[in-house]
């Protein structure tokens, strides 16, 4: 391994509404890391093409502009990345098709990233969080991991739709808007809520479940608002009221169960500070600490694939160009996290 | 602080659920004691072992003898109406975090009816919502399958580990009792009879419907799979085991398998 220059990757993040791409360097340094994101009108989602077409507008004006903020050029760089999976195909389709003509262009190797694990990885090197018990909140994902035996295993999870689809979904029925995201607005507006109303609650075993609730006040919001039974904002706080605390019960069984003092929040819906507030309840509560990150490191971002590629680079890890392909469906528990077994990144 | 035993507590007897009628002979028993209880409560509950996902559990000593005590505390995070609204809902009995205790000791107490070991009950605290309940002297599961994980698998003793797990859940399953917890660091293998104790009954409930029971199988198969993918087939063995122990064990497992695909973004063939 050449120890005298630090590597540097570039890495393209489009599984979802954001297109980013983040120069980064093995110690965790971020030299840059822009992104985009594809803001749809109140009441309405992204949808796949229209993501897709976003995505292929942006990504080389972003890609420069990483570049020259960095103050690098391509021969500098030693790796590209892209996220392999989970996520939207047709988003997921840009960055991997430009990683590989890039890597065609500028003779660099390619590294394939999860996603999940990706935004893992950013956790830790941002907050210094050494074996957390990791909720990974996001519109796509739920999920409860821990590090165990070589992978990033899933303790619980959601079995139907993720905590931040069901935000998300509900803020388009009070048509909030979708800038900067659905959720954000939703976490303003619970602010101003008083009272609680109740919603189900879906714990099964270690995993949870939100359709049924979505289903629920999806239905029951638009008549309790008429009768002005509860404003819009009572709806929104008694939904992360009702949520989060779905969350955090499934957080703390599995750290009752794996022995673990601290929790790492990643992912978009960890942005929200209510949810960071319950679990930092729960947390001081046990003795342990919560570790949890802004806007810039939680929500998707292509430093997060770098960084994370840098860690498989640096043991050896390259995808062929062959085998850069993309998949919907790639779960965190099928990665090898090699790194984490013998770490040389000086963390 | 401690609910003197002379006066029964009356709202109890009342809903016809005293703990105390599970073991009358612990009640007179406790007449007795209560003067050991005080000393207990003048020095704490003793040192902590573990910290639960519902309690805060401590080594003690009870009239002579090595017990655990169990204190149950509330979820702060959580919001008050919500905090009720669940107790309510999980005990089908009233807001107060003493009848979470009630609840747990009568579901251990069902438990060993069912012929599945558990500790004896020693005594049960309204006030400080403490239950107080034997020693097992032993491993957990979990301490030996990660001990197997690192030094290498002893086949017989995995065995007999998983056969007894299999037969103790199918036994729970058709009385009725769902554990809700069922983890590996939930079971203690007995140092001296290498028998398995089924602990914390925090999140028992009772029913009969096939999806409890195979979503009460479901955690476990996942506690199994994320804390000790070295050891195999256990969950197999386990399964066979529950389907000679249980009598319903076909409803129980048809739904397993619907349980088992309800993870998000599972490769799917096909």
């Amino acid at each position: 391994m050449a120890k005298n220059k630090t590597l540097i990757a570039v890495g393209f993040e489009g599984s979802a509404n954001k297109i980013g791409v983040g120069v980064v360097a093995l110690d965790g340094a971020i030299l840059s890391n822009p992104r985009h994101t594809y803001i749809t009108p109140p009441g309405h989602g992204f949808l796949p093409r229209e993501t897709a077409h976003h995505h292929l507008r942006h990504v080389l004006p972003l890609l420069r502009s990483a570049l020259d903020d960095a103050g690098i050029t391509p021969a500098d760089v030693d790796c590209l990345c892209y996220t392999k999976g989970p996520g939207m195909g047709a988003p997921l389709q840009v960055s991997a098709v430009a990683v590989r003509a890039l890597s065609q262009l500028w003779g660099k190797p390619i590294v394939a990233v999860n996603h999940c694990v990706a935004h893992i990885e950013m956790g830790r090197v941002v907050t210094g969080a050494e074996d957390p018990v990791v909720l990974y909140v996001s519109g796509g994902n739920t999920q409860v991991i821990a590090y165990s035996e070589g992978r990033y295993r899933i303790f619980g999870e959601t079995i139907d739709i993720a905590v931040g689809n069901c935000l998300d979904r509900f803020a388009r029925v009070l048509t909030l808007s979708n800038d900067p995201s659905p959720g954000y607005n939703i976490e303003q507006l619970a602010k101003k809520g008083e009272k609680f109303i109740d919603l189900p609650y879906v714990v099964k075993g270690m995993d949870v479940s939100f359709s049924g609730i979505l289903s629920y006040i999806e239905a029951t919001a638009v008549e309790k608002l008429k009768n002005n039974e509860c404003t819009p904002a009572d709806l929104c706080y008694s939904l992360q009221e009702t949520l989060f605390a779905m969350l955090v019960e499934i957080t703390e069984r599995a750290m009752a169960h794996c022995d673990k003092k601290d929790v790492l929040i990643v992912g978009g819906v960890g942005c929200n500070e209510r949810l960071q507030e319950m679990m930092r309840i729960m947390c001081s509560e046990r003795g342990g600490k919560l570790f949890a990150t802004d806007d810039r490191y939680c929500v998707d971002n292509g430093a997060m694939i770098a960084y994370t590629s840098l860690l498989a680079f640096a043991h050896g890890m390259t995808t062929p160009l062959e085998e850069s392909t993309f998949t919907q469906r790639f779960r965190t528990d099928e990665v090898q996290a090699i790194w984490r077994e013998k770490s040389i990144c000086g963390e | 602080m401690h609910y003197r035993l002379t006066e029964p507590p009356p709202a109890l007897e009342q809903e016809g659920m005293s703990p105390y009628g599970l073991c009358s002979s612990v009640l007179l028993f406790f007449y007795i004691i209560i003067m050991e209880v005080d000393r207990v409560e003048k020095e704490g509950f003793g040192v902590l072992l573990k910290q639960g996902a519902e309690a805060r559990v401590f080594e003690s000593n009870f009239v002579g003898r090595r017990s655990i005590v169990k204190e149950r505390f509330s979820k702060k995070y959580r919001h008050p109406l919500l905090d009720s609204k669940l107790t309510l809902k999980r005990l089908n009995a009233a807001n107060f975090l003493h009848l979470c205790s009630y609840q747990e000791a009568r579901c251990m107490t069902k438990a060993r009816r069912l012929g599945v070991p558990t500790p004896a009950l020693y005594g049960v605290d309204p006030l400080l919502h403490t239950l107080t309940f034997e020693y097992v002297d032993g491993l957990s599961v979990k301490e030996i399958l990660l001990d197997f994980g690192s030094n290498g698998i002893n086949e017989e003793i995995l065995d007999d580990i998983a056969t007894q797990i299999g037969n103790a859940v199918g036994k729970l399953h058709d009385g009725g009792l769902i554990h809700g917890d069922l983890t590996t660091s939930n079971m203690i293998i007995k140092r001296d009879t290498n028998q398995l104790v089924l602990i914390d009954f925090g999140l028992s409930f009772t029913s009969t419907l096939p999806e409890d029971k195979a979503v009460d199988l479901y955690v476990l198969e996942r506690a199994l799979l994320s804390m000790h993918s070295s050891c195999g087939n256990a969950m197999d063995k386990i399964l066979s085991a529950y389907r000679k122990s249980s009598k319903q064990w076909s409803s129980t497992m048809n739904k397993l398998a619907q349980v088992r695909q309800r993870g998000r973004k599972r490769t799917m063939v096909g």
